[in-house]
This record gives C-alpha cells, structure tokens and sequence, in this order.
C-alpha cells in the first residue's frame, strides 16, 4: 500500500508532557558514550550556566520518536513499520534539553513523496516547554522502501 | 589556552580565536557490539528487533543486526563535544544515513569517527564541524554536520 499523500502538511495537537529526567539523561548518555560530566553532575552544569545537568544532542530523538508514532501507527498514514529505514536526522537546539524539562512535542508532516520506487515521508518535531518556550526542532526523513 | 577554571570537573569551552578552518579535530574509533546496542535501546526506548535479534534482522532481509542509525550518529558527535569542551554547546546537528553498520556477534564492529573544521564565522563563533565516521571501510554517515556555539 502506498504512502498516503494526504497527510503532508498535517499537524497533530501537542502531545502528553514528557518529563526530562536526571536518571535518564545519565542512561542516555552512557548509551552513546558521552563521558562529559554536564550530563551527570549537577554542579557542573551549574558552573556552565544551565539549571541542571542537561542531555546529549541527540537525546531529542527519544522524544521526538514518541511523537512520530502518531503518524507511523496509524493505518490511513499506510506506512509498511517493518520496511522503514531511517534517512536523515537533523536537530536544531534553542538550548540543551535540561533535567526538569516539561516539554510537549508537536509533530509537523513536511513532505510526503514517491522517489524510485520508495516513499520518503519528512517530519518536524517542535520541543517546547509546557510554558511554551521553544527547545529544540528535530527533523527526521524515513524511507518506506518498496515492494519486491 | 587560558583562564583557570574554577571546578577542575567544568572543562572549558574551546576558544573561537583558536580554531581554523581545516583543523582537523582528534579521531576516535567507536567499538560496537550487541551488548552495547541493547543498552542503546533501553535508553533511547527505540527497541526494534532488527537491532538487537539476529534472527528476526535475517528474515526482513538484512545480513545480520544493524546498529541504530541514532546510535552511530550520536556516539559520532561525542568527538565534536569533547573537543568543544561542553556537550551543550551544539546547536546544529545533522546526518543522513548512508549505509547501516552491521554488528556481527562475534566481533562487534568498529565505527572510525573523524572530524574537520568547514566554517568559523566570526560574528556568531558559530564553528561548523564535518564529520565522517566508516565502519568496514564504508562511510555510514553523509552530510554529517555539526555547529557548535565557542567562546
């Protein structure tokens, strides 16, 4: 079934609060390897200026993944989940995402197209703090690769 | 290299005047094996199987377990914020993903991360970083960029 073109240009309604947490800034970056000490002392982060320890640059695509779910999980969208590959990623941070952080995600569908076969499908997560302050804009393309 | 810190832990944050475009930033090799890609999974929740089963990875058509995309992209970025000297201060970060790293169980795989100096623009100490990261011998990121905010 093909990418359903229809839902290029649609916004959902921002998502449940998602609460940024000390323990899982430090799972988080342990995962990927970042052994700078902003993201597991607070005193640290304080001496740098921010209000706690704050998380990696990409610890955004937890969250924003959570959003694209609206649109992958629903059957009208006609994603194939398990012919998904991940094309492109791009995150533009306002400001570190930061423990304590109530952020709501509003999940944007730039472009849905056909390109050789398979469909590519551009989302724009926009993080922002329940208080509406603007975190971080996290863009992902995923390819739904054709049939055989 | 100036100024002392006062907490030994806060390291300091790069400075612009020091940099140049066309420095290049200290390559690392980034080791992968499943147990790391099961850690990956846990934390940033993403847990498709084709990731971590390698026999579910085989059936959709893949040559064995793939590391996650964001995993390489965001164990590549470490090299960019530990030269930088502060994980916060990246303000742009961008790849596309060009080939997956297979992670065999035996061996795990290596990731070659390296990193050049695009752009420096004096106005913003705004510092563009390319970075080029291959595992078997083939680039696994294209159009890897990452800006970082300097003093």
């Amino acid at each position: 079934m093909p990418v359903n073109a229809d839902f290029q240009g649609r916004v959902y309604p921002p998502t449940e609060t998602y609460r940024v947490s000390v323990a899982k800034i430090r799972e988080f970056a342990e995962a990927v390897g970042s052994s700078d000490p902003v993201h597991v002392d607070a005193e640290v982060a304080r001496v740098r200026g921010y209000a706690d320890v704050i998380a990696p640059p990409t610890f955004a695509v937890l969250i924003a993944q959570q959003c694209d779910a609206q649109l992958i999980s629903d059957p009208e969208a006609g994603i194939d989940f398990s012919r998904v590959v991940h094309g492109e990623q791009r995150f533009t941070h306002h400001r570190p995402l930061t423990a304590g952080d109530a952020v709501v995600g509003t999940l944007h569908v730039d472009t849905v197209r056909e390109a050789g076969g398979h469909a590519m499908v551009t989302t724009r997560t926009e993080l922002a703090t329940e208080q509406g302050e603007a975190v971080c804009t996290a863009t992902s393309t995923i390819v739904i690769r054709g049939g055989e | 290299m100036s100024a002392q810190s006062s907490t030994p832990a806060a390291t300091e944050v790069r400075a612009f005047d020091s940099v140049s475009v066309g420095d290049a930033l200290p390559p690392r090799t980034v080791h992968v094996d499943r147990a790391r890609l099961v850690q990956y999974a846990g934390a940033s929740l993403d847990r498709n199987r084709i990731h971590w089963d390698e026999r579910f990875a085989k059936e959709v058509g893949l040559p064995d377990v793939i590391a996650h995309g964001m995993f390489t992209m965001g164990s590549a970025v470490t090299l960019v914020t530990d030269w930088a000297g502060d994980a916060g201060r990246v303000v742009e970060y961008g790849v596309r993903f060009t080939k997956p790293v297979v992670v065999p169980y035996e061996t795990g795989a290596d990731i070659e991360v390296s990193g050049v100096v695009k752009a420096a623009d004096p106005e913003t100490k705004r510092v563009t970083v390319e970075l080029t990261a291959t595992a078997g011998g083939e680039k696994v990121l294209g159009r890897a960029l990452a800006v970082v905010l300097l003093d």
